[in-house]
C-alpha cells in the first residue's frame, strides 16, 4: 500500500527528501541524483536523509541554477516503499508521473 | 478575415527576433530567471508543472485553415501532437521546449499569429462572440471593432504596466455569448434609434476570488468614440487601481470601492479630456477600411430549406440530434453555423490532436469558407455551412472523433488544466469533468436533462468559470484532499449571474454523485422539459437541491 498524500501546510518533514527542479532548456521535471546530476527519472534520485543532507541538496540546487542547468529547485517530501520512491504531496506525484489522464486515442478515432 | 499589412508583419517579426535573442541569452546565462521571467510571460511563455506552457493568442476567436494547419504543426512538431482550446479563445501547448519556442514563434509569424500580450498585467486578447459575423441574430460584427482594440492595445506604452491584467469582450447581438458582463470591459454593439453604431458599454466585470457582474457606464457611446472613452476607462484605472495587493488590483475592485456612480463620474471626467485632442476620434474611413476585412463571404445562393439536409436527418437520429443541438441559424438562408464539439464522452475539455486540427482546417476549406472560430467554451465553429453540405460535412467530422451533437448539453463542459498540468492549481479538475461527462454520457440523458452548463475550476483564479456555471465546481485544497466546491444558478449571458455555494465540499470520488444529485432533483422538479435546469434554479431556490445533497435541516 502506498503511502497516504501528505497534507498541505505539513509543520513536519518526512524522513527522506529529494530535490527536484525543471530543466532549463526544455522546462522537463529532473531530480537530483547521487552524483549530483540530474535525472527525469525519480526512481533514479538521491534519497536525503537528515538537516545536513537536505542542505547539501539544495545548495546543490542553487549551484545548477547559477550554472544555467535547471530553474526553481526546491525539497519534496518522499516515502520510501518497495516499489521506489514516491512523492507524499498530490501535486508532486503528478509532477513525478505526470498528468493523471492522458488523451483517449480511441476518441481521436472516432471510437 | 483581417490581413498583417507591412507594419505588422515587420512589428511581430521583430519581436520574434526580440524573443530569440533573449532566449539565447537565458541558455547562456547572460540573463537569469529572475531577469528572463517577464521577458518570457510578455511572450506567452509559462513555466508550470511539467514543462513550459506556449500560449497563442487567437484574436476574437478567429483562425482561418493555414492558420490551424499550422498549429497542428507546431502541436505535432514541437509537442506531444495535441493543443488546449481554452476560456479566452486562445490555445495553450503544454510541452514545448524553451529553445524551440522561437522557432515556434517563427512558424506562428508566418501565419499571422503570435504570442504577444497572451500574459502579464498588460490589455489581454480581446474576445468576441464566436457567431460574430454570421449570427442571424446579429446586429454588426464586433470583429472590426475587436481589431482596432487589438492594434490600439498592442504594446500601448502608458498600459503595458497595468495594475493587474485585463480583459476586453465584445458582442453584437442582444444574446450573449461571450461573457461581457464578466469582463473588466464588455461592450454590446448597437444601433440607436437613427440606425448609427455604438456600443453599451460595461465596466468591472471578473471572476476570480472576487466575482462581480459589470456595471453598465454608458447606454450608447457613439462607434468612433470607442477608442477615446476605453482609453478614458484604462486611465482611470492606470492612476487609481490597487498596486498594493494583487488580489485586490483588477478594476472590478476600484469600481467596487469607487461605487458605480462614482466611477461611471470619473471615466466621464476623463472622456472628456481625451477628446479635447481629438486623435482617439475614430474616423469613419478607417473603421470602414478595418471592416472591409471581415466583410461577409459571397456566399451562392441557397434554397431555405434543404431537401439533402432532410433526407439525412430523416436517415439517421444521430445526424438529426447533431443538427438539432449544433447547427445555428445563419444571417444568410440555407446556410447554418455549426459547432463542433471538443468535448467528447470521456475526452478533455477543449482539447484536440494534431490530426484533429488538421481535419477542421480541411473541412472548414471545404465547406466554411477556410473560415473556424474558437468559442470561450472550448469549442470551434464553422460559421458558414450551407445546409446542403451539414450531412457531409457531419460524416468528416465522424472520421476525425468531432461529430458529438451535445453542444449547450450537460456533457459540453468548461474545464481548466487544473492540477494535471497548471502550476497555480490546487485540484485535478479533468478528471472531474471526465467523470461527469462518462455518468451524463447517455445521448437519451442527456437529451432529457436538456441545457445545463457545468463549469470547473481547479482553483479560486476561476479560469474554468466556475462561477458563471449553471452548476459551477471549485477545486480547493483542503489539509492535501481535493475538495470539490458546488455552487448553482450561475450564467454567462445576458442575464449574467454569480452562482451561490450550496454547502459543504465534497471529495473527488464523491462529486460526481453529487452532481447527479442536483441534477436528477432538477428533473424531478422541473415544470417540464421546457424549463431548464437555470430557469428552475431560479424559481426554486437552493432549499430542494440543498436537501436532496444534504438532508432536511
Amino acid at each position: 500500500m502506498s503511502a497516504p498524500i501528505q497534507k498541505s501546510g505539513a509543520k513536519t518533514r518526512a524522513e527522506t527528501q529529494v530535490v527536484t527542479a525543471n530543466r532549463l532548456d526544455d522546462g522537463v521535471v529532473v531530480y537530483l541524483d547521487p552524483k549530483g546530476g540530474w535525472t527525469p527519472r525519480l526512481d533514479h534520485a538521491a534519497p536525503l536523509s537528515g538537516p545536513a543532507a537536505l542542505a547539501a541538496g539544495l545548495d546543490a540546487g542553487k549551484r545548477a541554477e547559477a550554472q544555467q542547468i535547471v530553474v526553481e529547485s526546491y525539497a519534496i517530501d518522499v516515502a520510501r516503499e518497495p516499489a521506489g520512491l514516491r512523492p507524499l504531496r498530490l501535486r508532486e506525484q503528478i509532477r513525478a508521473f505526470g498528468p493523471t489522464i492522458l488523451p483517449d486515442p480511441s476518441a481521436a478515432a472516432g471510437a | 478575415m483581417y490581413r498583417y499589412d507591412e507594419f505588422d508583419h515587420g512589428f511581430v517579426k521583430a519581436r520574434t527576433a526580440q524573443f530569440r535573442d533573449q532566449v539565447e541569452r537565458r541558455l547562456s546565462g547572460e540573463l537569469t530567471e529572475e531577469q528572463f521571467k517577464p521577458l518570457r510571460l510578455m511572450n506567452g511563455v509559462y513555466l508550470q508543472l511539467h514543462a513550459y506552457m506556449l500560449r497563442v493568442s487567437v484574436p476574437y476567436g478567429t483562425l482561418s485553415s493555414p492558420q490551424m494547419r499550422m498549429l497542428a504543426h507546431i502541436a505535432r512538431t514541437y509537442d506531444r501532437g495535441y493543443g488546449h482550446f481554452t476560456t479566452r479563445q486562445n490555445i495553450q501547448f503544454n510541452w514545448p521546449a524553451l529553445k524551440d519556442i522561437p522557432a515556434i514563434l517563427d512558424d506562428l509569424a508566418s501565419v499571422e499569429m503570435h504570442a504577444l500580450q497572451s500574459s502579464g498585467n498588460c490589455i489581454r486578447n480581446v474576445t468576441a462572440d464566436h457567431f460574430a459575423g454570421a449570427a442571424a441574430d446579429e446586429v454588426a460584427d464586433p470583429r472590426p471593432y475587436a481589431e482596432i482594440l487589438r492594434q490600439w492595445s498592442s504594446v500601448h506604452p502608458e498600459f503595458s504596466y497595468l495594475p493587474r491584467k485585463f480583459k476586453l469582450a465584445l458582442i453584437g447581438a442582444d444574446e450573449d455569448r461571450a461573457a461581457i458582463q464578466f469582463h473588466d470591459i464588455g461592450l454590446q454593439l448597437k444601433r440607436d434609434a437613427t440606425g448609427a453604431l455604438g456600443f453599451t458599454v460595461y465596466v468591472g466585470g471578473g471572476q476570480g476570488r472576487t466575482p462581480m457582474i459589470a456595471h453598465k457606464v454608458r447606454d450608447f457611446l457613439p462607434e468612433q468614440d470607442l477608442l477615446a472613452y476605453v482609453e478614458a476607462i484604462m486611465r482611470v484605472y492606470n492612476l487609481n487601481g490597487r498596486r498594493d495587493n494583487k488580489y485586490k488590483a483588477r478594476i472590478k475592485i476600484l469600481v467596487h470601492e469607487t461605487g458605480a456612480e462614482e466611477i461611471t463620474r470619473q471615466i466621464e471626467a476623463e472622456f472628456q479630456e481625451v477628446l479635447k485632442t481629438d486623435i482617439l476620434r475614430l474616423p469613419d474611413e478607417e473603421i470602414r477600411r478595418i471592416a472591409a476585412y471581415f466583410a461577409p463571404p459571397a456566399l451562392p445562393e441557397r434554397p431555405a430549406r434543404s431537401s439533402a439536409l432532410e433526407a439525412a436527418r430523416a436517415d439517421s437520429r444521430d445526424f438529426a440530434d447533431f443538427v438539432d443541438r449544433n447547427v445555428t441559424p445563419h444571417k444568410t438562408a440555407g446556410y447554418g453555423l455549426v459547432t463542433i464539439s471538443l468535448k467528447p464522452v470521456g475526452g478533455i475539455p477543449g482539447d484536440a490532436t494534431d490530426a484533429q486540427m488538421e481535419a477542421v482546417a480541411d473541412l472548414a476549406e471545404r465547406y466554411s469558407q477556410s473560415e473556424i472560430r474558437v468559442s470561450h467554451e472550448q469549442n470551434l465553429v464553422l460559421p458558414h455551412v450551407a445546409l446542403d453540405d451539414l450531412p457531409a460535412l457531419y460524416a468528416g467530422l465522424r472520421e476525425a472523433g468531432l461529430a458529438d451533437g451535445n453542444a449547450g448539453l450537460v456533457t459540453d463542459i468548461i474545464c481548466c488544466p487544473g492540477l494535471d498540468y497548471c502550476a497555480l492549481a490546487n485540484a485535478r479538475s479533468i478528471p472531474v469533468a471526465q467523470d461527469l461527462s462518462r455518468r451524463f454520457g447517455a445521448p437519451e440523458r442527456q437529451k432529457e436533462i436538456g441545457e445545463l452548463k457545468i463549469k470547473i475550476s481547479g482553483c479560486i483564479n476561476a479560469c474554468g468559470h466556475h462561477h458563471a456555471g449553471h452548476i459551477g465546481l471549485l477545486g480547493v485544497d483542503r489539509k492535501g484532499e481535493e475538495v470539490y466546491q458546488i455552487t448553482l444558478g450561475g450564467s454567462g449571458d445576458e442575464n449574467a449571474a454569480v452562482g451561490a455555494l450550496i454547502g459543504p465540499g465534497f471529495s473527488i470520488a464523491d462529486v460526481g454523485g453529487a452532481v447527479e444529485t442536483v441534477v436528477d432533483t432538477y428533473l424531478k422538479l422541473r415544470e417540464g422539459p421546457q424549463e431548464s435546469f437555470l430557469a428552475a434554479v431560479r424559481r426554486v431556490g437552493q432549499k430542494p437541491f440543498k436537501e436532496a445533497l444534504y438532508g432536511a435541516a
